[in-house]
């Protein structure tokens, strides 16, 4: 700026092919850097692809689709960290499946409970509440966004974990499954419980958002043909946001799968895939999620075939949050007919 | 009907509309949403209740001056005025690290976003950046700031390969999670200016970039000022970045001869960690520490939520409640 003095003139005179290019060398040097900062945004994301992919490489080559395949994760794991120092001997193998499996059923539990919950609290914020309960909501709902995921964890290990596990567990019921896997109170379901109160404020702020926007001519003119007020939301107001809750669903999907710590301290830790015909000892079986196992590994990151194994991990969890981004992006864009930008 | 007094639009259903005549359905799912609004708020006073019945019981005023050191014995085990430094520290670096390239990102995205592919390309990044799990933003800080060129970020182990975690590296990647909420902030308020305002500068002779700087960015205050300070929460309660990118020592601990640099360029702890690690899952199991510091964590996020109600009811615009919510 010091260096070209910016002249105060204005362009006014100008010839209108000047004009049109949109005056001083100082004002496009602006847009050039603002530009060039907004790309680094992009390059980032690029950058963050490329990294992780190179550095996880070696594990899926390692691997092939077995990498996908059933194992027994923490053994495996185990042995990749005591691998030998030379490069020749690194030990990779590992099938990951228990992982993703963990992360698919806390995700989609967690979803599946929270969209509900969502749903009717969202419905609830704009159609029925009274004005007093609506204050007290609204803040709610930030305050559950604005808890610490370390805090959700540490009430879920302190306080459900054990109550799960006096209350609700059995002597036979863990003796029955004993040889297999122990129960301890730290398991899926109650990972899932506390997950869809951490994806439901922003499923919540979307939905609300959208539900607000339906034209009122249309709720109106339902209304004004005898229709009831919750049929007016079900059937005129939720299915018009109909694309909001989709994105909805997707980001909080992204949310939740990226869950680390909380589910690091009350998912069990063990690469365990649950059995669904256990009955309801399927509910108190522990997983591993991805995530978890990245945040519960970080310790030995500095063993190179560990270290890549993780990457691996993290790669994954990348693509599939990339991919959600991406599609709640685009999911939302239906909605900005009814002139929503949320 | 002119001169009738105006009825506020929510008594004007109330007499008529009486849920006993609906369809047995119907009520039920009205009863599901008062179920799950009520229960809504339960959860939220009762995590805020029992925290706080919890946290009190074990918080001394000693534990904010007395530094940590792994000790089984509770009572020698200190406190956590690391742990809480480590939280400034980051925040404030998150921060500032974020909002210059944010407020650009905002600005170039709704002022210029001229190869209009580009400017959908950048906001489709933000969008990207915003989902991406704050544990695989802390391994791909760990790889980039493992590399040998940007050591000076953090230090060099005895075998020459670089550690990679320092309260550099962790802010740089703490600043990515504040990032997308303040360009989000930022363009929702640069949205809210009306049209002629941009006119009437240039009208005046006010380049483009002087509009920017002189009318558009002073207006924009609030609008930052909210997005910062969601950005400041989310960074505070980050614990997967802290585990993985801040070395995990207790105490804060510089590196190099340069005092304040040498902090920065060092490992500690934040209140997230400390936590994370005095709870059953880490290896130090306090839990009356790990309580103590959770609420104090708590008021620190609760804090900051107020800071946000409190900038968005002084804002004249209203223009960043929508960006707020979320």
């Amino acid at each position: 700026m010091a260096t070209t003095a910016p002249a105060p003139a204005p362009v006014a005179p100008a010839v209108p092919r000047r004009a049109r290019r949109s005056g001083t060398a100082q004002d496009r040097r602006t847009e050039l850097v603002l530009a060039l900062v907004a790309a680094t945004v992009l390059a980032l994301c690029a950058g963050m692809l490329v990294f992780v992919f190179v550095k996880a490489w070696p594990s899926f080559e390692a691997n092939g689709l077995s990498w996908f395949g059933d194992g027994n994760v923490d053994q495996q794991i185990g042995d990749i960290f005591k691998s030998p120092a030379d490069p020749a001997d690194y030990v990779y193998t590992i099938g990951a499946l228990p992982l993703i499996v963990g992360t698919f059923l806390t995700t989609a539990a967690a979803v599946v409970l929270g969209l509900v919950f969502s749903l009717f609290t969202a419905i609830f914020i704009v159609e029925f509440a009274p004005a007093w309960l609506n204050r007290i909501l609204e803040p709610v709902v930030r305050l559950l966004a604005a808890v610490p995921s370390v805090v959700y964890g540490l009430i879920g290990i302190l306080v459900l974990v054990p109550f799960v596990a006096e209350n609700l567990i059995s002597t036979e019921r863990k003796e029955s499954v004993a040889f297999v896997v122990q129960l301890t109170g730290a398991s899926w379901s109650v990972a899932a419980v506390i997950l869809a109160v951490m994806i439901v404020p922003i499923m919540i702020a979307i939905i609300v958002d959208a539900l607000r926007a339906v034209p009122k001519s249309w709720t109106e003119g339902a209304a004004a043909l005898g229709v009831n007020r919750w049929r007016v939301m079900w059937t005129i107001s939720v299915r018009t946001a109909r694309p909001a809750i989709i994105a909805a669903v997707i980001l909080a999907t992204a949310r939740a799968l990226g869950e680390a710590i909380m589910l690091a301290m009350v998912a069990g830790s063990v690469g365990f895939i649950p059995n669904p015909f256990d009955g309801l000892t399927f509910f108190f079986e522990p997983v591993r999620p991805l995530a978890a196992a990245v945040v519960e590994n970080a310790e030995g990151l500095s063993v190179i075939p560990f270290g890549q194994t993780i990457y691996a991990f993290a790669f994954i969890l990348l693509v599939s949050s990339m991919v959600l981004s991406l599609g709640g992006w685009l999911a939302k864009r239906p909605m900005r007919k009814y002139g929503i930008q949320s | 009907m002119a001169d009738a007094p105006a009825l506020p639009p929510t008594a004007r259903t109330k007499p008529v509309e009486s849920s006993r005549n609906w369809p047995l359905m119907d009520r039920l799912m009205l009863a599901c949403c008062w179920v799950a609004g009520v229960s809504a708020c339960v959860i939220a006073f009762a995590i805020v209740a029992y925290m706080a019945y919890r946290g009190l019981e074990f918080l001394r005023p000693a534990l904010f001056i007395e530094r940590p050191n792994a000790d089984l014995d509770q009572s020698k085990s200190g406190g956590f005025l690391d742990p809480l430094l480590g939280t400034l520290i980051l925040t404030v670096m998150g921060t500032a690290l974020a909002i210059p390239v944010a407020v650009a990102t905002a600005v170039w995205v709704t002022e210029y976003g001229r190869p209009f592919w580009l400017a959908r390309a950048v906001e489709s990044g933000v969008e990207i950046i915003a989902g991406t799990p704050s544990i695989v933003l802390a391994i791909f800080g760990l790889i980039v700031f493992q590399e040998q060129l940007l050591g000076f970020l953090s230090f060099e182990a005895e075998g020459g390969s670089v550690f990679g975690r320092s309260f550099f590296t962790a802010a740089a990647m703490m600043s990515l999670i504040a990032l997308p909420l303040i360009v989000g902030s930022t363009r929702e308020g640069l949205q809210s200016i009306p049209g002629h305002v941009r006119e009437a500068s240039y009208a005046l002779g006010k380049t483009k970039a002087a509009t920017i700087r002189r009318v558009l960015l002073p207006s924009l205050r609030a609008p930052i000022a909210t997005g910062t300070a969601l950005g400041m929460g989310r960074i505070a309660g980050d614990t997967a970045i802290v585990v993985i990118l801040l070395g995990g020592t207790l105490q804060l601990q510089g590196y190099g001869d340069v005092p304040g640099l040498d902090v920065l360029r060092g490992t500690g702890s934040t209140l997230t960690s400390y936590v994370y690690l005095n709870s059953p899952a880490g290896e130090g199991s306090a839990p009356e520490k790990a309580y103590a510091a959770a609420v104090v964590l708590l008021a620190i996020a609760i804090a900051l939520n107020f800071l946000v109600d409190w900038i968005v009811r002084r804002d004249p615009t209203k223009a960043v409640t929508a960006a707020a919510r979320r």
